[in-house]
């Protein structure tokens, strides 16, 4: 990302939720800052990148936008309040975020994140018009065309504007709801980028925005809980091998992993876990908190792990949870206890290939190597990446020649 | 103030009250909420409707002979058991009366916003 990019995208969602504020409009804002960004792409390279480009961005956008509604004639009296509110706040250059700016910026997360819209709709606004990326940036993070994204995000402002959905912050009673909302969206957008190498670039968008988040709503341990999730997961990266093979936690070179990234997310865990608020996130990032606590896998503390997953499931009582549960108290009460747990959401996640790959890995480990390497092939069938495919065959392969061994 | 239509959406063979108790705490829940729209200047218009047994299709189109035949319109396990058109701020405010709906009649509530109401006119 060069420089003009970088301040693209920074100053992007911020130019966007202020216009919205003024003009009461999503659309016209988009375009209104879409053209302040043409404007600066002829002028940047040039002229350099002026000190505050969110400011500059806002100002042009602004001119721009009321140049637009004033040639709307229900528009003009507004474009007029508009113009004179802009004469008094001159060139707003300062370089901290200002309470009603700050405010802006959540309102545009909230309603691009609003439940009325669905799931796609939350997403492609929310990297559209907050995270700044072009249209065809997040169509090709989501793997459909330019005109199929084009007309998602069409839609989704036309219900916005439709139904009204209000452009603001939800108050006290409503934020814990539509806070959830709001983290899911990010974390969808972290794991797009998780699973697939040629999207980690949406990695680094969504941890860019939570880490905003937080900054935005530091009281809410939530947040902090799920960018400390991004963190340590991010800090692992470097060890699960360059062109995207699947190594598992127990086979990676711990050397590589990240340490400042570590010491990042560790202190935000512990002042999640000294506030004792403590929401499926913040147990999540615990759990990884104690994974990358070990210095070799061997010295893993499982004991505490499983404490926090009994935790978790009885907050967020999912398959998926039950099935990271299992794999946990497979270290602490055997692979026997494990396969127990795993009957119980095997009809749920029948499939899911990690439920196959944790069943050949608890059935290898009891030397079960038939059944083992039958689970790994079916795994390999579901697997949804290539790079898990691979590994997976990889490990029926291994357990068929295990097995030809005690033969 | 914009207005939206909160159609109720009643299952086959649901749970209507089915006791005189039952039927008495039903009509309670309504009367209140809806004694509360009005309040809020939020109530426009409301009703229960027949069931689907009861509805009449008509068919054809402009310049098209028109044919009548027995309804509903769509063969569905739900269908609109009744409805409220409301007053409402925005969204947000139109989602909270149709929470409100939702725990009075015990039914879900689909919410709708009107792009025009009225009268057709010629200026339009």
């Amino acid at each position: 990302m060069d420089d003009v990019e970088r301040s693209y995208r920074e100053a992007h969602g911020q130019a966007v939720a202020t216009l919205a504020r003024l003009f009461g409009d999503i659309t016209l804002a988009e375009d209104a800052v879409q053209d302040a960004f043409v404007t600066a792409m002829d002028r940047w390279p040039r002229d350099g990148v002026p000190d505050n480009p969110a400011g500059w961005i806002v100002t042009t956008a602004r001119n721009r936008a009321v140049d637009v509604v004033r040639r709307n004639r229900r528009g003009r009296e507004l474009a007029e309040g508009i113009a004179s509110d802009r004469l008094r706040a001159g060139s707003t250059a300062d370089a901290e975020v200002p309470e009603p700016m700050r405010d802006d910026q959540l309102r545009l997360i909230f309603t691009c994140c609003h439940p009325a819209l669905r799931v796609e709709h939350q997403v492609a606004l929310t990297l559209r018009l907050v995270a700044g990326l072009t249209p065809s940036e997040v169509a090709s993070a989501f793997l459909v065309s330019e005109a199929t994204m084009a007309k998602r995000l069409v839609r989704a402002k036309y219900k916005i504007k439709a139904a009204h959905i209000p452009y603001r912050v939800p108050d006290d009673a409503e934020l814990p709801g539509r806070l959830r909302v709001v983290l899911s969206v990010l974390y969808l957008v972290y794991n797009a980028g998780a699973d697939d190498l040629n999207r980690r670039d949406l990695r680094a968008e969504a941890t860019r925005l939570t880490r905003r988040l937080v900054d935005l709503m530091p009281a809410e341990p939530e947040t902090v809980g799920l960018l400390a999730l991004m963190l340590l997961s991010d800090a692992r990266v470097p060890a699960r091998g360059g062109d995207g093979d699947v190594v598992l936690l127990k086979d990676q070179d711990r050397s590589l992993w990240d340490r400042s990234l570590i010491a990042e997310g560790q202190a935000l865990v512990l002042a999640c876990l000294r506030r004792r608020r403590l929401g499926p996130f913040q147990l999540q990032a615990a759990i990884q908190a104690l994974h990358c606590a070990a210095g070799r896998y061997e010295d893993t503390n499982w004991t505490s792990i499983v404490r926090f997953y009994d935790r978790l499931i009885a907050v967020m009582p999912t398959p998926v949870v039950a099935l990271n549960r299992a794999v946990a108290v497979t270290e602490t009460q055997g692979p026997d206890r494990g396969l127990l747990l795993l009957d119980e959401i095997s009809g749920d996640l029948a499939n899911y290939h990690p439920l196959h790959a944790a069943r050949g890995s608890m059935l290898q480990r009891l030397g079960r190597w038939e059944e083992a390497a039958e689970a790994y092939a079916r795994g390999a069938e579901l697997a949804s990446t290539e790079s898990a495919t691979r590994f997976l065959r990889g490990q029926a392969e291994l357990v068929e020649r295990g097995q030809d061994r005690t033969k | 103030m914009n207005q939206y239509l909160l159609s109720v959406y009643e299952a086959e063979g649901n749970s209507a009250p089915s006791t005189p108790e039952e039927m008495q705490a039903f009509m309670g829940r309504v009367i209140a909420l809806e004694e509360e729209m009005d309040r809020a200047g939020a109530f426009v218009f409301g009703g229960a409707l027949h069931g689907p047994d009861a509805a009449t299709v008509v068919r054809g189109g402009t310049g098209l002979e028109k044919v009548t035949t027995d309804g509903p319109f769509v063969e569905t396990k739900e269908h609109i058991g009744g409805f409220y058109i409301i007053n409402a701020e925005d969204l947000d405010a139109a989602l909270a009366w149709a929470e409100k709906v939702v725990e009075a009649i015990n039914h879900d509530i689909e919410v709708r916003p009107f792009r025009a109401t009225g009268r057709v006119r010629a200026d339009h």
